[in-house]
């Protein structure tokens, strides 16, 4: 833990040290997330509600959802651009290190312009979290820094897969992006919108729905069973078969020789 | 011209070449589709009434829209450009008998066909397999195919000409990648990449469709399926050519005056 955090202000300092740049990616980070916004503003001020879901409802997902994962980008991001680590050698010298590889991984790259989505992420929050209408009791506090907490796991955990499948293609998968930029994207919305199949394989296949749909029916009194609100740690198993696939993939490993 | 031909051909057989990548892209693109689909679909069930083009219109929208992709996302651009300019490696080209400004417009076209050549038709054909009213639906008769067509090679220059202004654009800026992201996703929502042009407010809609980005894949997309038609269709198609000419125009005299001014650092 104190190497990650040595890694950590590494690489603070050193994105610091082009500030104006630095300051116009975050803006541009910002305004990139913020046309998505607009998509669900004009959408919903067209329809009112969607599967009964109201706009400040929806933009509560909308929120936990980024905020999530921008965070797991955030910190993730070395297994995100993985594929290039492998086509360079640079995994080569990560192997020869006598830390875990995937420790290596993760504190290779720091993507602090990602700040950008999560400022505005938190000024949704600010007008959602009362506008709602959620008496804001301990137990729903809970439940949505539970949310936040697991999203980031799972996203973290597709970006481990998406990483690993590095390993048997060298190149990055574009599949893999209706899972993660996907899962951004269409997590917009609380997932029972897309109907009962796509609900039902975003929670036992690609476990989105624990942390996004079920703790939000709880959340916003949909639902009174509690096992919802604990639904999110539950996403944390979802690390175990992401971990798995890692191993199996570095035991595939074969330099690229370059 | 001829020597434009041939880097034309270059670059398409070249894109060509990639094949499992396409693959992987069309399962993406078509899982994308599904989805989208699906979310206007709950949408269309909250209040059918509120719906401002027919469902199927929709459908053929969005399976368009993911076919033809590498022809109309603005942020497609090419990396060689951005390197040449910000390594100085430009002075290479600039020492060549060729316009830069033709030699980069015909190169992005090719990039772009070559990426939609090899993506289109499985998409389209499973999309033309789904049961109604998802898949897609035939245009209503064979003009309003051909004039699909042409608004979309329209629409495909439109798109190439803007990037060409970022391209430009580039040799102004040291680190331009900030404001690049930001103009291109706003360009993204403005152009009806992210929700259809009619699902606007009709006040927001009407300013929207003055500007360029409503010639790229709003014009054509809403053509096939009959969205836009009639007197409509003409004055849509005549602002489409007018604002490819003056984005052509701005673009050649913008570069001349750039480079004029480029000072290339050696090394």
């Amino acid at each position: 833990m104190r190497l990650y955090l040595k890694y950590l202000s590494i690489h603070i300092k050193s994105q610091m040290q082009y500030k104006v740049s630095f300051y116009l990616t975050v803006i541009g980070q910002f305004l990139t997330s913020f046309s998505a916004f607009l998509g669900i503003y004009f959408m919903m001020t067209r329809f009112n509600k969607v599967d009964n879901f109201s706009f400040s409802e929806v933009l509560l997902c909308f929120a936990a959802v980024l905020i999530a994962f921008s965070l797991a980008e955030c910190f993730g991001r070395g297994f995100d651009a993985f594929s290039g680590m492998i086509g360079n050698g640079e995994f080569d010298r990560i192997m020869v290190r006598p830390r875990n590889e995937m420790f290596q991984v993760l504190a290779s790259k720091l993507e602090l312009s990602r700040i950008g989505r999560l400022v505005q992420a938190i000024i949704v929050f600010a007008y959602a979290i009362p506008a709602s209408g959620v008496v804001w009791s301990a137990d729903k506090i809970i439940t949505l820094i539970l949310m936040i907490i697991s999203g980031v796991i799972v996203f973290s955990g597709l970006f481990v897969i998406y990483a690993a499948l590095c390993f048997f293609t060298t190149e990055g998968l574009e599949f893999m992006n209706i899972f993660t930029d996907g899962g951004r994207e269409f997590g917009r919305y609380p997932l029972s919108i897309y109907g009962e199949g796509i609900l039902k394989f975003f929670t036992f296949v690609i476990p989105l729905a624990l942390f996004q749909y079920y703790p939000f029916l709880y959340l916003i009194g949909r639902s009174d069973n509690t096992l919802y609100m604990l639904l999110p740690l539950i996403g944390f198993i979802f690390l175990i078969p992401c971990y798995a696939i890692w191993k199996i993939g570095v035991r595939h490993y074969k330099s690229t020789g370059s | 011209m001829k020597k434009y031909l041939s880097f034309f051909r270059i670059r398409l057989i070249n894109g060509l070449q990639y094949r499992t990548a396409a693959y992987a892209g069309i399962a993406t693109q078509f899982a994308w589709g599904f989805m989208e689909i699906l979310m206007f679909n709950a949408f269309y069930n909250a209040d059918a009434a509120a719906f401002p083009m027919e469902f199927s219109q929709l459908t053929s929208y969005i399976w368009l829209q993911q076919a033809f992709l590498a022809l109309f996302m603005t942020w497609f651009l090419d990396d060689e450009i951005f390197s040449a300019i910000s390594s100085g490696n430009i002075a290479y080209e600039l020492s060549r008998p060729i316009d830069l400004y033709t030699m980069w417009f015909t190169k992005n076209l090719a990039i772009r066909l070559s990426k939609a050549a090899l993506r289109c038709m499985p998409i389209l054909i499973v999309a033309a397999f789904l049961p109604r009213p998802y898949g897609i639906v035939l245009p209503a008769n064979f003009l309003v195919f051909s004039v699909f067509l042409i608004t979309m090679l329209l629409a495909l220059f439109t798109v190439v000409a803007f990037c060409m202004l970022i391209y430009i654009a580039t040799f102004y800026m040291l680190s331009p990648l900030g404001i690049r992201t930001a103009a291109l996703s706003l360009t993204e929502f403005l152009s009806g990449a992210i929700i259809p042009l009619p699902f606007l407010p009709d006040n927001v809609r009407k300013i929207v469709e003055f500007t360029p980005f409503a010639s790229m894949q709003n014009l054509p997309l809403r053509i096939y399926s009959g969205n836009i038609a009639g007197s409509e269709m003409l004055w849509s198609i005549s602002l489409q050519v007018f604002w490819l000419t003056m984005l052509v125009l701005i673009g050649k005299l913008w570069i001349k005056k750039a480079l004029k001014k480029v000072v290339v650092q050696g090394g």
